[in-house]
């Protein structure tokens, strides 16, 4: 078993950082979850970089030297997954879009943590009647069915408009705005718990700054589980991104790849036998969103150490029973489900 | 009543057989830091109606010993040896023969009884739960019988009016209550034995008196065995007739409880039963006649003060400190003593400015607490040190302890970094730690060092006033003893005024010149630590003195008789 493996206790600065460090404290079926999460998001991001060196044709490239691309041909040695009914090359559309689905996951969950964990920082910290109006904005975007909300935003934004930026733009703003509340809830509730905590009564007594007491000692202890909700709340921004474009509030092929759109124009395909127009991005989508959920849940479990795996005392490699099942249920719910995104909401 | 009750307890063990025979006990913890061996060689052995005490501080292995009894240590323990309970290794059998041991042969009381119980279901419910699931084969236990057998549960461990109180939530009784709840659970299949996990850890003193008292009704009159896992040896002293003390994962001497508490013979045992603070010895006002260090001035004079919590909608507020009057003066430690609940904690937080005062008047360092305001005040807070109660959780995780001893001074007189660097050196020497540590983080320092860094952060400015809320209630007994000596040295090397909280008279009796004592809010007396402790006047003081555990068999036996003879019993 791969344990065997498992390096002595001198630490190197290396196998002190975060993902590194879980691969070497997992165990059995929990280290294979982690690895192959790790696998996938690591092809995944390995497309984005090479797309252009690896895809055999632009994403809105319809012809070459040889002339036009045919339409909805199946898969042969010039087009390798088929075309498209508007003539584009499958594996290049799948390719590059992964480049689309990087650059709205960075920008949507970069703006929305920004905000969600300064909003937090201040409703949890000061409470009074900022922290009240906070939460009822929070509660109310909430109570909006997500992907309407994305919707909405993206018609605010981009008037169904959609160059390259002002898609990727509208997209990042909508999901920023279904998630800002998530980071927002949990940031306050660490906040509230941090704040009555004897370091922090500490420092007040020392007489620090309300600026001081935030930065200094709530803020580090408050985003412990950042890393963990950027890995599971990236999954669900690819999702939304592939909603919204599947819906045709995405981004038009000329401007760049986007798989949702692409599933949306293979939904006619599907009902005449042409597949694979939709099982390649669908694939892309999957595999995808299985390969951060299966990072982040393995983190998750792997931090809390009721959750964790170990090694028998003495013994051979084991895995808990519950850890095991708890990541088989992950890998079955990849489908949307927006309560999977932060298991630290339930206790916010 | 089924044959197998019947067994153990109409025909007890004759004497001499173990109800419980451990031997060679070895249990190992698989951890990231690799394997962990908690307990080491273990061998023990508990005759019917025998209390033994397994004592030693944390980490000793005394809890995974007694989890190991009733077979409930984690899936990441593995166990050798045999831990035999009438004849029935619980280490090897299945998981449905160790569900019948469990409750029928062996029952456990556990420390914190307000989360031993489902606050959901009546305590009669909880109580019966044992019983039904131990129905005899093939026969079902009516609602009503199991109720009828919990209600006597009840009567058996001293509940008022069982019969009524059978229906109860478990929030309708007051702690002592409770663990007696939790005791008539384990008691209601009559277990030959009884694991005991620091019983009276989570109560007052008083209370733990009783409980202790039903402790020993329950061997005299059914003659149940009990093992008794504590770390106070007053305690000890009080219940056990025989004493196992462990220290780090192995039994390091083993003998009767007179034996061992009059000649000890192993160092670890002597240097332990010398940490344990005994009453009216070693006092800070041994021999004084008027209160000490009065010619300087008052740095905390509390008049009437009165401090109340907000109820909630429609309800009046709670009263935590009502009409409370009292004085610090330089040089001076006042010792503030009193039970959970009593506002030691809330009048401690309101001199720091952690708790508003909202009647009378409470002056520090000439400022007026009534209605201050933090921009004002935060001047005066140089001169005011805290002492938090848990070192753990007052220590930023993040921050060395360097970085968290330099805290203050970055606050209040921005130095360079080097003075920095410099000052906390001294800090830490001061509290008797290497300079070096100041690199390390708060969770490679052991409890008791915590403690120390957290005093020397909180003279760091050389403040006039410090005040400490039970600065050493989380720490064991022998490490308790060294943060006490230091906290006296220190007091006296740089003479600041003390406000020291604290539950524990003998701990508080070490360290202040004045002491008070606070029953529900009220100061029902103060004098000198010395004389309130030797000659108490008022009625709870009297109550709550005798009801100390001493760690001297024969002395606490007749301070026991006192004791009942003052509550008339």
């Amino acid at each position: 078993m791969s344990t065997a493996t498992i390096p002595g206790r001198k630490k190197s600065v290396l196998s002190g950082l975060p993902v590194i460090s879980h691969v070497n404290k997992s165990v059995g079926l929990q280290r294979g979850m982690l690895i192959t999460g790790l696998v996938l998001t690591g092809l995944f991001l390995l497309s984005t970089v090479l797309a252009p060196l690896i895809a055999p044709y632009g994403y809105s490239q319809l012809s070459d030297a040889s002339g036009a691309f045919p339409t909805q041909q199946a898969p042969s040695g010039k087009h390798l997954l088929g075309t498209t009914v508007g003539g584009y090359d499958v594996l290049s559309r799948v390719l590059w879009g992964s480049q689309t689905a990087v650059t709205v996951i960075v920008v949507a969950v970069a703006m929305s943590i920004f905000l969600g964990v300064a909003l937090g920082l201040l409703s949890g910290y000061f409470g009074g009647w900022l922290d009240r109006v906070l939460v009822v904005i929070a509660d109310a975007i909430y109570a909006f069915p997500s992907l309407l909300l994305a919707i909405v935003m993206s018609i605010v934004i981009s008037r169904g408009q959609s160059s390259f930026w002002g898609g990727i733009l509208a997209c990042a703003f909508s999901i920023t705005v279904v998630f800002v509340p998530q980071y927002f809830r949990v940031i306050r509730a660490e906040t509230i718990r941090l704040k009555a905590e004897p370091f922090v009564e500490s420092a007040m007594v020392l007489g620090a700054s309300s600026l001081r007491i935030i930065t200094r000692h709530i803020f580090k202890n408050a985003t412990r589980t950042l890393p963990l909700m950027f890995t599971l709340n990236a999954s669900e921004a690819i999702l939304t991104l592939a909603g919204l474009g599947f819906l045709g509030f995405g981004i038009e092929p000329s401007s760049a790849a986007e798989w949702g759109f692409d599933l949306n124009k293979a939904m006619a395909d599907a009902s005449s036998g042409i597949w694979w127009t939709g099982v390649f991005p669908g694939i892309a989508i999957v595999l995808t969103v299985l390969g951060l959920t299966l990072v982040g849940e393995s983190i998750n479990d792997l931090n809390d150490p009721r959750l964790r795996g170990r090694k028998r005392a003495g013994g051979k490699a084991r895995n808990k029973a519950t850890a095991g099942t708890d990541g088989m249920n992950t890998g079955a719910t990849t489908a949307p489900e927006p309560e999977t995104g932060s298991p630290e909401a339930g206790k916010a | 009543m089924t044959t197998n009750i019947g067994n153990i307890s109409d025909q007890p063990l004759p004497t001499g057989q173990p109800v419980l025979d451990i031997e060679r006990l070895k249990v190992t913890f698989a951890t990231d830091s690799g394997d962990v061996y908690a307990v080491k060689d273990v061998s023990l052995e508990v005759k019917a109606g025998e209390v033994v005490a397994i004592v030693g501080e944390s980490g000793s292995g005394k809890t995974v010993t007694a989890k190991t009894i009733l077979g409930l240590l984690p899936e990441t323990a593995i166990s050798s040896g045999a831990v035999l309970i009438n004849g029935n290794n619980v280490i090897k059998v299945s998981p449905s023969k160790l569900r019948k041991i469990r409750g029928r042969d062996v029952a456990m009381v556990f420390q914190e009884p307000s989360t031993a119980l489902n606050p959901v279901f009546t305590v009669g419910w909880q109580i019966a739960e044992g019983i039904r699931a131990h129905a005899a084969d093939g026969h079902r236990i009516s609602a009503k019988e199991a109720k009828k057998r919990a209600t006597e549960a009840l009567r058996k461990v001293g509940i008022p009016d069982p019969e009524t109180r059978v229906n109860y939530y478990p929030h309708q009784l007051s702690g002592g209550q409770k663990q007696r709840v939790v005791i008539a659970a384990a008691l209601a299949l009559n277990p030959g034995l009884i694991v005991a996990d620091e019983p009276t850890t989570a109560l007052d003193v008083t209370v733990q008196a009783e409980i202790l008292q039903l402790l020993r009704d329950l061997r005299d009159k059914y003659g149940t065995s009990i093992v008794l896992i504590t770390h106070n040896m007053g305690v000890v002293a009080d219940l056990a007739d025989r004493v196992v003390v462990m220290y780090q994962g192995d039994v390091v001497e083993e003998a009767t409880s007179r034996v061992l508490f009059a000649e000890p013979k192993q160092d670890y045992t002597k240097k332990l039963l010398a940490a344990v603070p005994h009453l009216g010895r070693n006092s800070a006002s041994e021999g004084a006649t008027e209160r000490l260090h009065q010619t300087g001035k008052i740095l905390v004079e509390a008049k009437n003060l009165t401090i109340e919590y907000p109820g909630r909608l429609g309800k009046p507020g709670f009263k935590a400190v009502d009409n409370v009057s009292f004085t610090v003066s330089e040089n001076e430690v006042f010792g503030l003593v009193g039970e959970s609940g009593s506002g030691k904690s809330t009048i401690g937080r309101a001199i720091a400015g952690l708790n508003r005062a909202t009647g009378g008047s409470l002056k520090v360092l000439g400022y007026e607490m009534l209605g201050f305001k933090e921009h004002t005040f935060k001047p005066l807070r140089k001169d005011i040190g805290f002492v938090f109660q848990d070192p753990a959780a007052s220590f930023n995780p993040h921050l060395t302890i360097g970085e968290c001893v330099a805290e203050p001074l970055l606050i209040h007189t921005h130095p360079s970094p080097a003075q920095a660097r410099l000052r906390v050196a001294q800090l830490l020497e001061s509290v008797q730690l290497p300079a070096s540590y100041a690199e390390r983080y708060p969770h490679e320092l052991s409890g008791g060092q915590r403690q120390r860094a957290s005093l020397a952060r909180s003279l760091a400015l050389n403040p006039r006033l410090l005040i400490a809320d039970e600065p050493t209630s989380a720490l064991d007994v022998s490490v308790q003893a060294k943060v006490l000596e230091l906290f006296k040295d220190i007091q006296e090397e740089f003479g600041f005024a003390a406000l020291f909280i604290s539950h524990d008279l003998a701990v508080v009796d070490i360290l202040s010149h004045w002491v008070g004592v606070l029953y529900k809010g009220q100061l029902v007396e103060q004098g000198i630590g010395s004389q309130i402790m030797g000659n108490p006047q008022h009625g709870y003081t009297r109550r709550l003195i005798a009801s100390l555990p001493v760690p001297d068999p024969d002395e606490q036996a007749r301070r026991r008789e006192e004791h009942r003879a003052l509550l008339g019993i």
